[in-house]
């Protein structure tokens, strides 16, 4: 979905939108601004700050309870040493989760959005003044566990990487479509599980996804055994290296959902920014 | 859950323009919603009806309109009417296709009362 006024137009929905019935003594105005623009234009506030450090940005979504924390130490137990990383907390309530990213020796600030089910653009950018962003390579946003608000909200981050772990069934692509089509990766989790479960088939999974005509990457892990972390690591890497050639141009990237809706609706937003340091050049 | 947040920005824009345009009263205000935008339009009229009392628009009625999902076939160029989890092209079972129309939540236009 873009993000100015009049530009979710498109060749579908015009006549729809379009249609206005003129009466007597009322003036139309027609408006046709997105209603999440003052999300968007926060969350392209938050882009600003992190392409000004440099710090590739990951959005973590998925249910509650399908391993994004467990994922996050295992990730950061392999990257320690050779990047630096940092972590946003999402929660409705405790510091749990930041806890166990701090026991790894990573910074981590928590969000305890009290009854509220997502993050906004707004809660990160209060977070993100916690975290000295200039010295990170990588950043993880892990969103609150819930498989349906968080994909309408744009953070700011770069890509979307959805959880879904083995144990809750293979056809939720199909059932929460807005949130497996936000994915710019699937990581099918607890693969360590498969073996007790009949009904759990990757590859059912998998064709859930692509129906969504989406052509996102599936990865199969297990934060427990190490199966797949490998694949998973090449692909961070490959995304922070694809992610700094982008900056190198003074291009930012988007999640691809986003970019689809830049293509079909509208010019892409005029972002600035300015690089702060040459911190990552031994990732390029 | 979040319906009553985005109602709060849907009011915000609305009192906005009907400030700009010096309106007396809202009359009406028309919000194009599609199925893949992850917002409920039941959810949406009854927080709307919560937090438009006491302002320029306590008496304006809220005209959703639902967007189609439809999908341009990148493979065949032919566009399909489609079911949210079910994104291929009718014709060609491809999935290489463009959403087109099913995302949107757009605040198309408002009604206002204007003294003349």
């Amino acid at each position: 979905m873009c993000n100015t006024c009049g530009c979710n137009i498109t060749p579908g929905n015009r006549p729809l939108v379009m249609a206005e019935k003129p009466k007597n003594g009322v003036t139309t105005v027609s408006v046709l601004q997105n209603l999440l623009s003052q999300n968007n234009h926060q969350a392209d506030h938050n882009r600003a700050h992190f392409d000004a450090s440099k710090v590739l940005v990951i959005n973590l979504m998925s249910s509650p309870g399908s391993g994004k924390t467990a994922l996050l130490e295992a990730t950061i137990k392999r990257l320690r040493e050779s990047l630096k990383i940092a972590v946003i907390e999402g929660d409705l309530e405790t510091e749990n989760d930041t806890k166990r990213i701090q026991a790894q020796g990573v910074p981590a600030y928590q969000i305890t959005t009290g009854t509220a089910c997502h993050l906004d653009a707004h809660l990160v950018h209060n977070a993100l003044h916690h975290l000295a962003l200039d010295n990170l390579d990588l950043l993880f946003i892990e969103n609150v566990g819930n498989l349906v608000c968080p994909a309408s909200f744009d953070l700011g981050h770069h890509r979307n990487v959805v959880l879904l772990s083995v144990t809750e069934g293979d056809d939720k692509p199909a059932k929460y479509p807005v949130m497996f089509r936000a994915a710019d990766l699937m990581l099918i989790s607890k693969t360590d599980l498969l073996p007790y479960l009949d009904d759990f088939s990757p590859s059912n999974a998998e064709q859930n996804l692509h129906n969504l005509a989406s052509d996102a990457p599936v990865i199969a892990f297990s934060s427990k055994d190490g199966q797949g972390m490998d694949a998973w690591i090449t692909w961070l890497l490959t995304e922070i290296k694809d992610y700094q050639a982008l900056l190198l141009n003074q291009k930012t990237q988007r999640p691809k959902i986003q970019q689809d809706g830049q293509l079909l609706h509208a010019q892409p937003g005029n972002t600035k920014f300015y690089p702060v340091s040459n911190k990552t050049e031994h990732l390029v | 859950m979040h319906e009553l947040s985005l109602c709060d920005d849907l009011l915000g824009q609305v009192i906005a323009i009907a400030a700009k345009h010096k309106a007396q009263s809202v009359e009406s205000i028309t919000v194009a919603i599609g199925a893949l935008a992850g917002v409920e339009p039941l959810l949406l009229e009854s927080a709307f009806s919560l937090i438009k009392a006491g302002t320029l628009a306590e008496q304006a009625q809220l005209i959703l309109q639902t967007a189609p999902v439809i999908v341009l076939c990148r493979t065949c160029g032919t566009q399909s009417e489609v079911t949210p989890n079910r994104l291929l092209c009718k014709t060609c079972q491809s999935n290489e296709t463009t959403l087109i129309s099913g995302d949107e939540l757009i605040l198309a236009s408002v009604a206002l009362n204007c003294p003349d």
